[in-house]
């Protein structure tokens, strides 16, 4: 048992580390997290990393790949997080969207859209969740339907929502109901769609944090070729797994203050009896709970880690990093508002600590404990998945889905 | 990145269920739990110490396998999973260990060959009542090489031959090596919340004390042999914790109510899958201690306490938890939920609350982060 890389994954690792020192930025291009205003400096670096084979690691080399392995990415990773790198957009293309291109589009289709997205020429987005179903993904109405005039061409109509991406996307995969007289997951198709298409409207939301990193997407008779078809009509249900399988690696876990930034305000902040908010032994306890936390997934992750560099399969444990990280968000955002008493109302960045990072962690935690599967679906993935328990009763399972009962 | 057990320890592991499996029915753990006249199955103390498992860790010239402490952690989360009713912890984690990290040549010589042979059972005796074990708490004092005073409780201090006894020397704390078959010491059991492990009060009046350690250090090397017992019992922990998980969701898939299994229900879902969160943290947080303890790393006695915490918070859930799944039948004397529920509390106090712990924890965070700024 330790921590070191093989002598393979040494070599790789300096291999990178070369490679980064000469090529990689040395300031950083700014940009929020969701990087909206920063693409030209992202797409410029996502072309460098591409042309050495970095872009999709896992790749094979005749797309752009390197036909390396999973251990190699992580390590490509850890390294390159080391530089002030720009934000990456591309991420839900390239690890959703454009491998289930790959998997269920033609070869023509392929050529022409793999090289541009590793690219970064061309940026990707997922439409799946829907007003009326963001955990029930199955349960999607946006509708469409085979043009009248015999063509074979469909025509879209609907609304997709929590677009991440959407308002710079060029391209999208979008699932939609093509019959609604099967039972739900019957009657799913995807197809891939321009963005730039003038019946398609991407309008920001405005979430309750104050930020705008997600969207609404409307759909008004966007005309589409039979040929942008991704799997068979009504198998959209299908090919949806194949891209909701990588979704768990897209969406990460918390950042942000964590309990070190936590113990360090606790420090400096007063106490019940005047003395540091530090030495109440309500806090410390806290404190020791969310070390061990993260202490935890820390180690989880190295685990994992330790299961690709083997060339295995990681184990399941691997999907308690969101669920664990963004209750702890939440809690520790709140427990370090609580801890400056009346002052905690405060989060202009000018005085609060912090610049308010604790305050921010309370108001976009709500969020990540929704986002890439809320924390009750992914209790239930943990129940049914890992630990074998039964799936829901599904009272809509045998019914068409033009009779499904539906509520707000 | 290489952290996880090897396939030697794993096998180590599968071979150490096997043999518990035949050997560690939880129909034997309760003929301890029922006689009050029995203390734990010296069968199984017998047959482990063939298995050589009590020398695991111990080196080769001291008469042990001289594998390492990775080993012993495979070992201990077996261990814990089948709530093994022996003085394992007791002998091994506390009294090997510590004379291991502290003994002299003589201590390492005339003890460690009889701890792997199983000849000696050990006990450690810090506490002297309620509340955790500070300078101002003890009494217990050495003059002229003789102890008195009183100790309790002492988790298998019914039934060991050796004491590691925290006592006051010249107004300064030691620990001491106590020979509980010579005179001056009498005990006496008490009735404590897990049966499957016995404690007792020590009274000592003038019994023959050897320092083991410089003086003046006892609560220092204490701390150092707790960090250690603590990373051990965290796998014990886990091993307890894994197996009430299993045990709920074998009876969840079993158990109908409302024309359905129990398992089905996500009241049942999401309690099982918050037990699954809390073990898999438990066993990261343990298999970080564990490194630590073999490789002797000064994130020690960090990891040793996030452990501890980690290992007590989930063996406590999961216990609490799996009688909970189980319903009525789960608060019966017949079911065998009480078992692990009983051993939660004695593990999680055993070697200090983990109220201290997270003391502990945050104080060594604190002189990190001012040695670091």
């Amino acid at each position: 048992m330790d921590f070191n890389d093989s002598p393979d994954e040494a070599a790789y690792r300096k291999q990178v580390q070369d490679w980064l020192a000469a090529n990689a930025p040395k300031t950083y291009a700014g940009g929020d997290p969701e990087g909206g205003d920063s693409l030209e400096a992202s797409k410029a670096w996502q072309a460098k990393k591409a042309a050495a084979g970095y872009a999709c690691i896992t790749w094979p080399k005749e797309w752009g790949g390197q036909g390396g392995t999973p251990i190699q990415t992580v390590i490509f990773g850890a390294e390159e997080a080391k530089y002030p790198i720009p934000p990456n957009p591309f991420q839900i293309g390239l690890g959703m969207c454009v491998p289930t291109v790959m998997t269920f589009a033609d070869e023509a289709t392929k050529k022409r859209f793999v090289g541009p997205a590793i690219r970064g020429e061309e940026i990707w987005c997922q439409l799946f969740s829907e007003p009326s179903g963001g955990s029930d993904v199955a349960g999607s109405r946006t509708k469409a339907e085979r043009a009248p005039d015999g063509s074979g061409d469909w025509i879209i109509n609907g609304q997709k929502v929590w677009t991440t991406g959407a308002q710079f996307s060029d391209f999208g995969i979008v699932i939609c109901r093509t019959n609604p007289d099967v039972p739900k997951h019957k009657g799913l198709t995807m197809f891939w769609i321009d963005m730039h298409d003038p019946g398609v409207e991407v309008k920001p939301i405005h979430q309750m944090s104050g930020g705008s990193g997600f969207n609404e997407v409307f759909f008004t008779d966007v005309r589409v070729k039979d040929s942008q078809r991704l799997g068979g009509e009504g198998d959209g249900w299908k090919v949806s797994l194949v891209t909701l399988m990588n979704e768990r690696l897209a969406v990460g876990g918390a950042t942000g203050a964590g309990w070190s930034e936590f113990m360090e305000a606790a420090r400096q902040t007063p106490g019940l009896d005047g003395g540091s908010a530090l030495k109440d032994g309500a806090l410390r306890e806290k404190l020791a709970d969310w070390y061990v936390q993260a202490e935890g997934l820390k180690h989880t992750r190295n685990r994992t880690m330790t299961a690709l560099s083997r060339g295995q399969t990681p184990g399941p444990e691997s999907s308690i990093g969101k669920i664990v990280s963004a209750v702890q968000m939440q809690e520790l955002g709140n427990t370090a508002v609580e801890m400056l008493d009346q002052y905690g109302i405060i989060n202009d960045p000018n005085l609060a600590a912090l610049r308010g990072g604790f305050h921010s962690s309370v108001m976009f935690a709500p969020g990540l404990r929704i986002a890439g599967g809320t924390d009750e679906i992914l209790k239930n993935i943990i129940a049914e998945r890992v630990l074998g328990l039964p799936g829901d009763i599904r009272v809509d399972k045998d019914i068409p889905f033009k009779d499904m009962p539906t509520g707000r | 990145m290489n952290f996880d057990f090897s396939d030697d320890q794993k096998f180590l592991k599968s071979e150490a269920r096997k043999f518990l499996e035949a050997n560690c029915q939880t129909a034997r753990v309760r003929k301890v739990l029922d006689d009050d006249g029995k203390a734990y199955d010296a069968d199984l103390w017998k047959a482990v110490a063939e298995q050589g498992w009590l020398g695991a860790a111990i080196p080769e010239e001291h008469g042990g396998l001289g594998l390492g402490h990775l080993e012993l952690c495979v070992i201990a989360e077996e261990l814990g999973r089948v709530v093994a009713p022996i003085p394992f912890a007791s002998t091994v984690y506390f009294l090997a260990e510590a004379v291991m990290l502290a003994g002299d040549a003589d201590q390492k010589a005339r003890l460690l060959p009889k701890i792997a042979a199983g000849e000696v059972i050990g006990c450690v005796a810090s506490s002297e009542g309620p509340g955790p074990v500070t300078a101002a708490t003890v009494q217990a004092t050495v003059t002229d090489g003789k102890l008195s005073g009183a100790k309790i409780p002492v988790t298998d201090g019914d039934i060991a031959e050796v004491a590691l006894v925290l006592a006051k020397e010249g107004g300064k704390l030691s620990l001491f090596l106590v020979d509980l078959a010579a005179g001056g010491v009498t005990r006496e059991a008490v009735k404590t919340l897990d049966p499957t492990r016995d404690a007792a009060k020590l009274v000592f009046a003038g019994a023959a004390a050897q320092r083991l350690g410089p003086a003046g250090e006892g609560l220092a090397l204490l701390e150092q042999v707790l960090d250690r017992a603590a990373v051990l019992l965290s796998f014990e922990q886990c091993g307890g914790a894994d197996r009430c998980l299993d045990m709920a969701k074998e009876y969840a898939l079993e158990r109908y109510a409302f024309g359905r299994v129990i398992a089905s229900y996500q009241a049942i879902k999401h309690k099982l899958a918050d037990m699954y969160v809390k073990n898999e943290l438990a066993r990261s947080n343990a298999y970080y201690g564990a490194w630590a303890l073999n490789t002797n790393a000064p994130e020690l006695p960090v990891a040793a306490s996030a452990a501890r915490i980690a290992g007590s918070e989930a063996f406590w859930f999961a216990s609490k938890e799996n009688i909970q799944t189980h319903g009525g039948i789960g608060f019966t004397w017949e079911m065998d939920c009480h078992l692990y529920y009983r051993r939660s509390r004695q593990l999680s106090l055993v070697a200090g609350a983990p109220r201290v712990w997270k003391e502990r924890l945050v104080s060594h965070l604190e002189r990190r982060n001012a040695a670091a700024a």
